[in-house]
């Protein structure tokens, strides 16, 4: 039904040379978009004097995988990915489990004090991290968490957006009927809380879950700011130090890029519907 | 299975005593054991990681700081008194509010026009998404040190493809004067996607029946974009608008990466106002003055909010 509600639109699809018009506009903006990441590729796979060749070359004449093997000599890539995925695992599990259930209570119960806690919540999560740093930091400090694992995944904890997200899927597709069921039968409310919601919200708790990871993996500036020793450094803070020390010697420093990307670009190709739906819909909400 | 235990446990003895006391029944009691004993914690964290830093944020930019103490000494407004006349802050100011709208309005007339043409659901529909989804999904360290290299003079690929037109190698990061251009075209490639898909998504909500009324009443391709689409995805148009232009204020990391180095952005030409927060805070402990900046952002986000909301208002109302 919808591909026939289609039909109509105004894009030029009725008309056979403004149909192939739109396809090559679609076709070179995505070249645009693709092309930065088979650059990079390219780049990753050349020798030195190639990646400074001018012209530059879009395949390598002598592709290598030296490059790899040199980033993992010079950084220590593989603890900056332990560490982002050490940091992105604790956060995702607390967001998807703090989230879902004080969406749960949120949506679920009456109690007073609700509404102002409620709005307390959401006023946060239009608050940008940038502006609430510096307290955090300090804040850090007065507790001796400076340069420790939980400080560095202590803001990634809870989100905001997630209690929202969490407590209007519950409203729209939790009926009381069933937890009213479950208490007439004697489930404590901690047993409904476990074996009916979370397996009825599994679907909305991993959305969030991918969500959280993504922006938990992609965060710069508070490792930046709270971490001193290297052996704390994310992926991400990795890549940003170590790019001003490759500086001509490109290769090795597009090497590390990919590597970074792998974990996202993996997620992605294979979650790619849910996430585009996941972001479409969060985003219209938010 | 509990309830018909013969032998009422100490907690259930002391639930009954409770519930007697503030005259509720055991459900109830139980209901509201549930929902404070969950909540506590998580409300405890945003207390920590939240609600205090934000207050702590307000409260810091009336003091000035010193090395062993960020609040050292109140000093009323005189931190705010003092940005108004830092030209550094004036300078973060304008290259941030130029790189928000230029970069928002860009992202978001090329995406409105991508959107249009993707309408129709078409079999490469899927694949065009995922493609121009990718730069949204990256991480922004990664696509900086990516976009660095594109835009090295000697050896970029950027300058190489102008070369083929004739152009003469530009110092994209380089040259003052156009390194802000710069990250500006990095934000709209890296934002495109996002802003797409929201509008394709608003666009594809549009009821059928207009178009067809409108193309009884005569009305062709542009018609039916000018009269039908844009009218009804103005709501989403300022949606995408406002959020993308809060996000922009916000820019860092490509900032950062690209401004750092040897083949880095010279001096303060792409400085915005969350660098200059960075660099005031975490380089010259100026914790308090650095505060005042994260409250003129502040005020900058809640107007924005505050315009989003009035406008989603008055449009729905329409």
């Amino acid at each position: 039904m919808k591909q026939a509600a289609t039909l109509a639109r105004p894009t030029s699809s009725n008309v056979p040379v403004l149909r192939i018009g739109a396809h090559l506009i679609l076709l070179f903006g995505a070249i645009i978009m693709v092309l930065p990441f088979l650059w990079i590729i390219a780049t990753s796979l050349k020798p030195p004097p190639e990646v400074i060749a001018f012209p530059p070359t879009f395949i390598p004449k002598e592709p290598t995988f030296n490059n790899f093997v040199e980033v993992f000599q010079r950084a220590p890539f593989p603890r900056f990915f332990l560490n982002s995925l050490i940091v992105s695992t604790i956060a995702t599990v607390s967001v998807v489990f703090t989230s879902t259930l004080a969406g749960y209570v949120f949506a679920k119960y009456q109690f007073p004090g609700r509404n102002l806690l409620f709005l307390l919540v959401l006023a946060t999560a239009m608050v940008p991290f940038e502006t609430y740093m510096i307290p955090l930091y300090l804040e850090m400090k007065q507790v001796s968490l400076i340069n420790t694992y939980p400080a560095l995944v202590a803001p990634e904890l809870i989100m905001s957006f997630g209690i929202f997200l969490m407590r209007q899927t519950i409203i729209a597709s939790l009926p009381d009927e069933l937890l009213d069921a479950a208490r007439i039968d004697g489930a404590s409310e901690w047993r409904i809380f476990r074996q009916i919601v979370i397996p009825l919200m599994s679907s909305a708790m991993g959305a969030l879950a991918i969500f959280a990871f993504l922006s938990s993996w992609g965060a710069f500036i508070w490792p930046l700011l709270i971490t001193s020793s290297r052996d704390l450094w994310t992926m991400e803070l990795g890549l940003g130090m170590f790019q001003f020390r490759f500086t001509v010697d490109y290769g090795p420093i597009a090497a590390g890029s990919l590597i970074s990307l792998l974990p996202i670009l993996l997620v992605f190709l294979v979650l790619r519907r849910n996430i585009i739906r996941g972001i479409t819909l969060t985003g219209l909400k938010g | 299975m509990d309830v018909l235990k013969p032998q009422a446990s100490i907690q259930e003895r002391w639930s009954d005593a409770l519930a007697h006391r503030f005259h509720i029944n055991r459900f109830q009691l139980s209901k509201l054991l549930f929902v404070y004993l969950s909540l506590l914690p998580i409300l405890a964290l945003f207390a920590f990681l939240r609600l205090v830093p934000i207050t702590s944020s307000f409260q810091l930019s009336f003091f000035q700081s010193n090395l062993i103490n960020p609040a050292n000494k109140f000093i009323g407004l005189d931190n705010f008194q003092e940005l108004l006349q830092d030209k550094l802050f004036i300078l973060a100011i304008r290259n941030t509010t130029l790189f928000a709208i230029a970069g928002v309005l860009f992202s978001i007339l090329i995406a409105l026009g991508l959107a249009v043409l993707l309408a129709k659901r078409s079999r490469l529909g899927g694949l065009y998404e995922t493609i121009y989804f990718l730069p949204v999904i990256t991480p922004w360290v990664a696509v900086s040190v990516i976009w660095k290299w594109i835009y090295d003079p000697s050896y970029g690929l950027l300058n190489y493809i102008l070369s083929w037109f004739g152009i003469k190698p530009i110092g994209w990061l380089i040259d003052p004067n156009i390194a802000l251009i710069a990250v500006i075209i990095l934000a709209v490639w890296k934002s495109i996607g996002y802003n797409m898909i929201i509008l394709l998504v608003g666009i594809r909500d549009i009821p059928e029946v207009y178009y067809e009324a409108a193309q009884l009443d005569g009305a062709n391709g542009w018609g039916l974009f000018r009269y039908i689409t844009l009218p009804l995805l103005r709501p989403i148009l300022l949606f995408v608008a406002i959020v993308s232009t809060i996000n922009a204020y916000n820019v860092f990391t490509p900032v950062y990466i690209m401004t750092t180095g040897s083949q880095g952005a010279q001096g303060n030409a792409v400085r915005t106002l969350v660098f200059d927060i960075y660099e005031n805070a975490f380089r010259y402990f100026k914790w308090g003055y650095a505060s005042a900046e994260a409250v003129s952002l502040f005020l900058i986000v809640l107007l924005l909010t505050i315009i989003q909301f009035r406008l989603g208002r008055s449009s729905e109302s329409v």
